[in-house]
C-alpha cells in the first residue's frame, strides 16, 4: 500500500489508525528491549523484593526484585511472536485445507469436515493446553500449540469462500482456457477468498495472546525466568493484594492494549476490504 | 424436519468418533508415563518388571487399535476408568465437580443476557449518541481484557476491600443455595463479563439492521409507541442469531472455565481437567476432555435444531453444523 493510501486509510478508520500505532509502539518496545530496558529482566535486586512504581522502578519490582517495567519489554517479545506465529500459521494451514476441501468437494471434503468438526468441539484453550503439554514447553511449540485450535477456524471460512466462487463465472473461464486446479486455486481463488482469512487473522492475533498469556499462567507455557506476560501474573492473587498488587495489574494491562490494538487493526482492515462482512466472531 | 433432525443426529455422532480418536491420539501423546506416574518412580527404586506389571494392569502394553476398542467400549456404558490421581472412578470424580461448574456457567448466562441483551438495544436504539458511545467503549475493553486476568482484579478488590479469601469449603447449591451462589459469583462474573460485551455487540450489530426494517416503519407510522417497537417488533425479530450465539457461547464457555476456575480454586471441572493433564491422569483426561468435547457437539446440535424450529427456512440447506 503506497503512503497517500494509507495516509486516506487512517483518515477514514481513525481506530484502526490508533490500533496500528499502539502496535506498532509495543513491537518497538519489544524489539528494543535490550537497548531501552532499564535493568535485566531476569536477575533480581534482593534489596528492592516488591518494591512500588517509583521513581528508580517505574512499575514496580516482583518477589525476587526484578523491574516490571523491563520484564513487560522483554515478555512482549514472546507474546507478540507468539501471537504473530499462531495466528498465521493457524490461518494459513487452516486455509490451505479449506480451500482444498472445498475446491475438490466429494470424500475429501467430507472426511476433511468431518476432521474439522472434531477439532472445534474442542474448547481453544484446553486444546492449547493438552497439545502444549504434549509437545512439551518451549517458544515454538507453544505456537504450534495455539496455532491449532486456529485451524479448523480458518478451515471453515476458506471453504465457505471456496464453495462460492467455485460456481463464479470466472473460475469457469478459467478452466476453460486451460488453466491447472493448482493455478485456479492460487491465482483465481486464494485473492478473492483473501479478505476474510485477513480480517480473521487479526482477531485471532488478539486470541492467541490472550491464550498465550493462559497457558504461561497455568504453567504449560515458557517457562521461568523468562519473562512472559501470562507468566508474570502467576502466583497467588489473595497474597499478592496486599503486598504488591502491580504485579497482577500491570502485565494485564499490556495484554489488554495489545488485544484492543490488535481487534481495532482487525474491525478496521475489515471495514476497508468488504463493508458488507460482519463482525459476528470474537 | 425428521430427515433434517436425523442428519443432524448423523453428523453429530461422526463427529463425537473423531472427537474420541483425537482425545485417544492426544492423551497417548503426552509425555511421561502413567506407569511410572502411578509406581511413583523416578528415583529408580522401581524395577523395570514392576512397570511392566502396571502396565499390564492398565492395558498400556497392548496395541493402540485394541486400547481405543477396549475404551470405547467401556465409554459406550459410561465407565470411564478410574483416575490414577484420586483413585475414585472418573465418572464419580465427575459427578461431584460438575455442580460447581453448571452453576458458574448459568450464573454467568444470566448476568451476560441480562446485561447484555438490554444494553446492545438502548446502544442500537439511541446509536451515535452518548449511552451508545459509552457502552461500546466499555464493551470494546470488556473483549480485550482476559478473563482471568479480569479475576484476578476482582479478587485483588475484594481482598483489599473486604479482606476476601479464597473459601476452603465450596457449599454445593442444593445444600445451600444462597451460600453457594453468593460464593460463585465471583467466577461467574470474571467469565460473564467478556460474554455480556459480545452479546451486547452482536445485539446492537443485529438491532441496527433489524430496525432498519420496513416492518418496523410500519409499525411506528400506525402509531406504536417507541419502546414497543424496538422490544416487541425489533428485538423478536433480531433475536435469532443472538440466540445462536449464546448457544455457540454457553458451549465456549466451558473452555474458558478452565483458568477461572483455577485461579478462584473452584473444585469444578475446569480445574481437574488442568490438574489431570498436568499430571497426566489418563483415564481422567480422556473423561473429562470428551465430557467437554461432547457437550460442545450436543450444544452445537441443539442450536442447528433450534434454529430449524425458530426459523422454518433454515430447515433445507444448512450443510455446515
Amino acid at each position: 500500500m503506497k503512503w497517500p493510501r494509507l495516509a486516506s486509510a487512517a483518515r477514514r478508520q481513525p481506530l484502526g489508525a490508533i490500533g496500528a500505532t499502539v502496535m506498532l509502539i509495543m513491537a518497538l518496545g519489544a524489539l528494543l528491549a535490550p537497548v531501552i530496558s532499564p535493568f535485566d529482566p531476569t536477575a533480581g535486586a534482593p534489596d528492592a523484593l516488591y518494591e512500588a512504581p517509583g521513581p528508580i522502578y517505574w512499575l514496580g519490582t516482583d518477589a525476587f526484585g526484578r523491574d516490571i517495567l523491563s520484564r513487560l519489554l522483554y515478555g512482549g517479545r514472546v507474546s507478540l511472536l507468539v501471537g504473530l506465529g499462531a495466528s498465521i500459521a493457524g490461518v494459513s494451514i487452516g486455509a490451505a485445507c479449506g480451500i482444498v476441501a472445498g475446491y475438490a468437494g466429494g470424500i475429501i471434503d467430507s472426511i476433511s469436515e468431518r476432521i474439522m468438526d472434531a477439532l472445534l468441539a474442542f474448547p481453544m484453550l484446553l486444546l492449547a493446553l493438552a497439545l502444549a503439554t504434549a509437545l512439551g514447553p518451549s517458544l515454538s511449540n507453544v505456537i504450534v500449540a495455539l496455532a491449532m485450535p486456529i485451524v479448523p477456524r480458518a478451515a471453515r471460512i476458506a471453504r465457505a469462500s471456496t464453495l462460492v466462487l467455485k460456481t463464479t463465472a470466472f473460475i469457469e473461464a478459467a478452466r476453460a482456457t486451460g488453466c491447472s486446479d493448482l493455478r485456479i486455486i492460487l491465482r483465481h481463488i486464494l485473492p478473492n477468498a483473501f479478505a476474510p482469512l485477513l480480517v480473521i487473522a487479526t482477531a485471532y492475533l488478539g486470541l492467541a495472546i490472550v491464550q498465550e498469556a493462559a497457558l504461561d499462567y497455568l504453567g504449560a507455557g515458557i517457562q521461568e525466568p523468562q519473562p512472559s506476560w501470562g507468566l508474570m501474573m502467576s502466583g497467588s492473587a489473595t497474597s499478592l493484594a496486599l503486598v504488591a498488587p502491580w504485579i497482577v495489574i500491570f502485565p494485564g494491562i499490556a495484554i489488554c492494549l495489545a488485544v484492543l490494538a490488535s481487534n481495532l487493526l482487525g474491525d478496521a482492515i475489515r471495514d476497508l476490504l468488504d463493508p458488507k462482512l460482519k463482525s459476528n466472531f470474537v | 424436519m425428521i430427515v433434517y433432525i436425523a442428519q443432524r443426529l448423523l453428523a453429530g455422532l461422526g463427529t463425537l468418533l473423531g472427537v474420541s480418536i483425537i482425545v485417544f491420539i492426544l492423551v497417548r501423546a503426552l509425555p511421561g508415563d502413567a506407569a511410572v506416574m502411578m509406581t511413583g518412580a523416578g528415583g529408580g527404586v522401581v524395577s523395570e518388571q514392576e512397570l511392566q506389571q502396571v502396565r499390564a494392569k492398565l492395558g498400556l502394553d497392548q496395541p493402540w487399535v485394541i486400547q481405543f476398542a477396549d475404551w470405547s467400549e467401556r465409554i459406550a456404558v459410561l465407565d470411564l476408568g478410574t483416575s490414577l490421581r484420586t483413585g475414585n472412578a472418573v465418572s464419580a470424580d465427575i459427578e461431584r465437580r460438575l455442580p460447581y461448574t453448571m452453576e458458574i456457567v448459568v450464573l454467568s448466562m444470566v448476568i451476560a443476557i441480562g446485561l447484555g441483551i438490554p444494553s446492545g438495544v438502548f446502544s442500537a436504539w439511541f446509536a451515535g449518541g452518548a449511552v451508545d458511545r459509552v457502552l461500546q467503549t466499555v464493551s470494546m475493553i470488556g473483549l480485550a481484557a482476559p478473563s482471568f486476568w479480569i479475576g484476578l482484579l476482582l479478587i485483588l478488590g475484594l481482598v483489599v476491600l473486604f479482606g476476601w479469601s479464597a473459601p476452603l469449603f465450596w457449599e454445593p447449591f442444593w445444600v445451600s443455595p444462597l451460600k453457594s451462589l453468593s460464593q460463585l459469583i465471583w467466577p461467574s462474573l470474571s467469565v460473564g463479563l467478556r460474554q455480556t460485551a459480545l452479546i451486547s455487540r452482536m445485539t446492537r450489530a443485529i438491532m441496527l439492521e433489524v430496525l432498519d426494517e420496513d416492518y418496523i416503519r410500519t409499525a411506528r407510522a400506525k402509531g406504536v409507541p417507541e419502546f414497543g417497537v424496538v422490544f416487541r417488533h425489533g428485538l423478536k425479530n433480531g433475536m435469532l442469531p443472538v440466540v445462536t450465539l449464546i448457544g455457540f457461547e454457553i458451549a465456549a464457555l466451558f473452555g474458558g472455565l478452565i483458568i477461572t476456575e483455577t485461579i478462584f480454586s473452584v473444585p469444578g471441572l475446569g480445574q481437574y481437567v488442568v490438574s489431570s493433564i498436568l499430571n497426566r491422569d489418563y483415564p481422567a483426561i480422556q473423561g473429562v476432555v470428551l465430557l467437554l468435547a461432547g457437550i460442545v457437539v450436543v450444544g452445537n446440535l441443539s442450536v442447528d435444531l433450534l434454529y430449524g424450529v425458530l426459523d422454518p427456512r433454515t430447515r433445507r440447506g444448512r450443510a455446515v453444523a
